[in-house]
């Protein structure tokens, strides 16, 4: 019961960070749209793994965090290296 | 004791995080510019994931299940503040500039320019994540 609640309301916040990140201006933006759209993912996948009693998702929830920083700051690098050149918008 | 940690504390601890968690993204959607909405995103971020995995961690009880819980807590609150920073590091670098104070901003713009010169003389090699 509880449960479903957090479900309910990190779903809630998930669907505003993806609305942050198609309307978002500025490219940082929607990085940071993004960013915590995948913290609230971890957040989902240690949920469910606790509701349906499989300890692997755990492991998933682990690898999902380091491949969302990695991934945000290797979109930033490749921004900020763009923004350098005058490529960017 | 651990039916009040189960049935009292954790149920308390994983409403407070989904608050917050709901907090920060109603800022990240409703704050008027950028660096207002890292701050809403930067902040409940930590505390809000933070606190639906403790109480993830009490509605466990499970000895893997808990050292895991804690390793993805350990993960989050290392890399959200360095994402933060970096992001941050990175628009003010780009160009993107705090509306709501311009005599900070004014102070800031001539060492991005001197920071940009310096950066497109050694022509990018290593990273600048320092």
């Amino acid at each position: 019961m509880i449960l479903s609640i957090a479900t309910l309301a990190i779903l809630t916040v998930m669907g505003i960070a993806l609305m942050r990140a198609f309307l978002g201006p500025t490219l940082p933006d929607r990085i940071l749209a993004v960013n915590m759209f995948g913290t609230k993912t971890v957040l989902l996948i240690c949920i469910t793994a606790l509701v349906t009693d499989a300890g692997f998702l755990l492991d998933v929830a682990m690898v999902y965090a380091l491949i969302n920083f990695i991934g945000s700051i290797g979109a930033l690098q490749y921004f900020e290296r763009s923004a350098e050149n005058g490529t960017n918008e | 004791m651990v039916e009040v940690l189960q049935t009292i504390v954790a149920p308390v601890l994983l409403l407070a995080g989904c608050f917050f968690c709901f907090a920060g993204g109603v800022g990240v959607l409703r704050f008027p510019e950028f660096f207002t909405r890292m701050h809403a995103s930067g902040v409940s971020d930590t505390l809000g994931a933070g606190l639906v995995i403790v109480a993830l961690m009490l509605l466990s009880m499970n000895f893997n299940e808990v050292i895991k819980l804690a390793l993805i807590l350990a993960f989050i609150l290392i890399t959200s503040p360095t994402s933060s920073h970096a992001l941050a590091k990175t628009a003010v670098r780009a160009g993107v500039l705090p509306k709501v104070a311009p005599e900070i901003a004014s102070e800031i713009t001539p060492e991005v320019e001197l920071d940009k010169e310096e950066h497109s003389s050694d022509g990018g090699g290593p990273s600048k994540f320092s």
